[in-house]
């Protein structure tokens, strides 16, 4: 964690960039606005940080020239400090209903942010301290600023769900952990309207740097553990199941917390790997026999222990479930692995655990690494699915024919229409989609339902099926009718079903659509982004012409279908 | 600790805040001779000395703070 100077040291020199982060707040910014500023340059965000003068929210949002309606304007933090809500608070006379009152404001604000559609909303949650008036008693006592504030944070929370484009910044965990004492100094608010120690304003800055980095896709999918000293105390090899620390009592147990909480992500979706310099047997056995082990063989998607090198390991890890580099996580007790992970993979995540293991859990929460902007049912079966696909992988090795093997999986898909129940799985599919990605467009779950209601729009989704399992919803396009004109204004699928026959049966459907809606021409394009490069072709080797660089079009009568082993489902 | 000892402390404290490493004070020194000290630059230069010297200021003894030798003395009182 950086502390305040650096941050804002690291903010003087930043470039100007054209997109912008708007931050609003009825409590002095200044110091926030530069915390955040450093936050973003040292993780690479290209997205300028423009503080508001002071306690202006209402004029802001009210005023329709404000740079908060400009196009450019990506991001808008709303922080409504505790401290002027309690003075609005004091002075009111219903105190049972303040808290609806606030609401109705808020939801003024996010009603009318919403009028530029490009906007993402990040508000801060509302600290709830105790003034004591009502004792211990507060809970029960309406009017107390207690109930109050914890009323307003539970609407805040159930109104937030029925806004795709409003994020929460928990501001109030941050207090939960550290304490208003810590927090919040006094001196401060009195002299300068401050609300944020500097102390604490680097966590602050992560915490909105999180949501921000989460809504541009750059997300963790896979946490890779090692397993000595890491899962469990002692050595396997060495010490032997009896002799592991794993259990209730003593150090064992704060190996088991960790392994809950890795049950626990991998329940949500998140991937786990095994990376372990050991016997293959002797790796498994703990998980098998041992009766405190937590974790399962089946709830890893790769198991890799031998005596290669672990960025080796890594790499091979990596390349099989062929997802992004940056998006995995390597845990590991010893210093000497870190750093040589680290070097020679500078994109993976490494934490630098700390030298006590009773604090690993504690530093590896507070790190954050798995936020994300949505969740969907989708996401409990992921472990399963790449499961599946470590299944297809080793069969293809049987095969010296790559059409038999296709032949033989026995592929079917389906196309639909989008409705509401994928719209999270779409917008889900949108974020993490890197590499198969036409124009990398990022689509909350609002952006989904625009799309979905708006009759120039043709958008379809992709099912697939084999026989190892059901991959579930793996592509999507989104079509814009330009008269007898068809745009594609995204093509995205994801990597799991690459080079599998997919890509010609949805471009199949793509033109069978267009036959359908009398549409003469289709016209494609290509955005480079620094992980699409796969896809910079793909229109040519459809078939299309390259009309000028990134451009690409064909006529519908000139489309000849494409051969694939994709069949549609029954 | 010495009033030597904290008019060093409290110079690496300035250098830091105005990010100037050669940076130099005297008791004198007051925010007309820096050109960045600003009422915001006074409250990171009051936050980083109670993070160094480890201590609380009361909210009167700072509303009257001339210059750095106000400061110091300050400090010398509190620790």
């Amino acid at each position: 964690m950086l502390n305040f100077l650096e941050l804002k040291k690291i903010s003087k020199c930043r470039k100007s960039y054209s997109n912008n982060l708007i931050i609003l707040s009825d409590s002095a910014s200044q110091f926030l606005s530069t915390a955040i500023s450093g936050y973003f340059e040292n993780e690479h965000i290209d997205i300028q940080v423009v503080d508001t003068d002071y306690n202006q929210i209402d004029l802001q949002i009210l005023d329709e020239n404000s740079i908060l309606y400009e196009s450019k304007t990506k991001y808008v933090v709303i922080y409504m400090s505790s401290e002027m809500l309690y003075y609005e608070y004091a002075k009111s006379i219903n105190k049972s209903t303040f808290f609806e009152k606030v609401m109705d404001k808020i939801l003024l604000y996010w009603n009318k942010l919403q009028k530029n559609t490009n906007i993402k909303i990040i508000q801060f949650d509302f600290l709830p301290f105790d003034d004591f008036v009502y004792g211990n008693l507060s809970f029960k006592v309406k009017e107390s600023f207690f109930s109050q504030i914890n009323l307003l944070n539970k609407q805040v929370y159930e109104n937030a769900s029925n806004y795709g484009n409003v994020f929460i910044y928990k501001f109030s965990s941050l207090q939960n952990d550290f304490g208003r004492k810590n927090i919040f100094d006094y001196k401060m608010y009195a002299m300068a309207k401050l609300t944020i120690t500097q102390e604490y304003l680097p966590f602050v800055a992560k915490g909105v740097t999180d949501i921000v980095k989460a809504s541009l896709g750059k997300i963790k999918k896979c946490i890779i553990c090692d397993l000595d000293n890491t899962l469990w105390g002692g050595i396997i090899g060495d010490d032997g199941i009896d002799g592991i620390e794993l259990g209730e009592l003593g150090i064992g147990q704060v190996y088991v917390k960790l392994q809950i909480w890795l049950k626990l992500l991998k329940e949500r979706g998140i991937l786990l790997a095994v990376c372990s310099k050991n016997n293959l047997e002797t790796a498994q056995e703990p998980f098998i026999k041992h009766p405190d082990m937590v974790l399962k063989l089946d709830d890893f998607v790769m198991f890799v222990a031998n005596w290669d090198d672990k960025a080796s390991n890594i790499k091979y890890i990596q390349k099989v479930l062929n997802i992004g580099m940056d998006s995995m996580v390597f845990i590991d007790d010893n210093p000497f692995e870190r750093n040589l992970v680290r070097t020679s993979i500078p994109d993976i995540t490494v934490p630098e655990l700390p030298e006590d293991p009773s604090q690993y859990l504690d530093y590896l929460q507070q790190l954050n690494l798995f936020e994300t902007i949505n969740y969907s049912e989708n996401d409990k079966a992921r472990t399963k699915q790449y499961q599946e696909e470590v299944g297809r992988v080793n069969l293809e090795k049987q095969f010296t024919n790559y059409d038999d093997y296709l032949l033989s999986l026995n592929m079917t898909a389906k196309m639909c229409s989008f409705d509401s129940y994928s719209t999270p799985r779409i917008s889900q599919l949108s974020q993490r989609s890197n590499q198969f990605n036409l124009r990398t467009i990022r689509l909350t779950e609002s952006d989904v339902e625009h799309i979905s209601n708006d009759s120039t729009y043709v958008s379809k989704y992709f099912t697939l099926k084999d026989k190892f399992g059901d991959y579930g919803l793996i592509s999507y396009f989104v079509l814009k009718k330009l008269g007898n004109v068809f745009f594609i204004e995204n093509w995205l699928m994801s990597c799991r079903v690459l080079k599998r026959g997919m890509e010609e049966y949805i471009i199949n459907k793509l033109f069978d659509l267009a036959r359908v809606n009398s549409i003469y021409k289709i016209i494609g394009e290509y955005i480079p982004s620094n992980k699409n490069s796969m896809v910079k072709d793909i229109y040519k080797k459809l078939g299309f012409k390259e009309t000028s660089s990134c451009c690409f079009e064909l006529e519908v009568d000139k489309y000849i279908n494409k051969k694939t082993f994709v069949k549609d489902e029954e | 600790m010495n009033r030597n000892e904290i008019c060093e402390k409290v110079t690496e404290i300035f250098r830091k805040v105005f990010d100037d490493d050669y940076l130099q004070i005297n008791d004198e020194t007051s925010a007309y001779d820096i050109e960045d000290w600003d009422s915001l630059a006074q409250i990171t230069l009051l936050s980083e000395m109670e993070s160094v010297f480890n201590i609380n200021f009361n909210l009167k003894d700072i509303a009257n703070l001339q210059n750095v030798g106000d400061m110091i003395s300050l400090i010398e009182k509190s620790v």
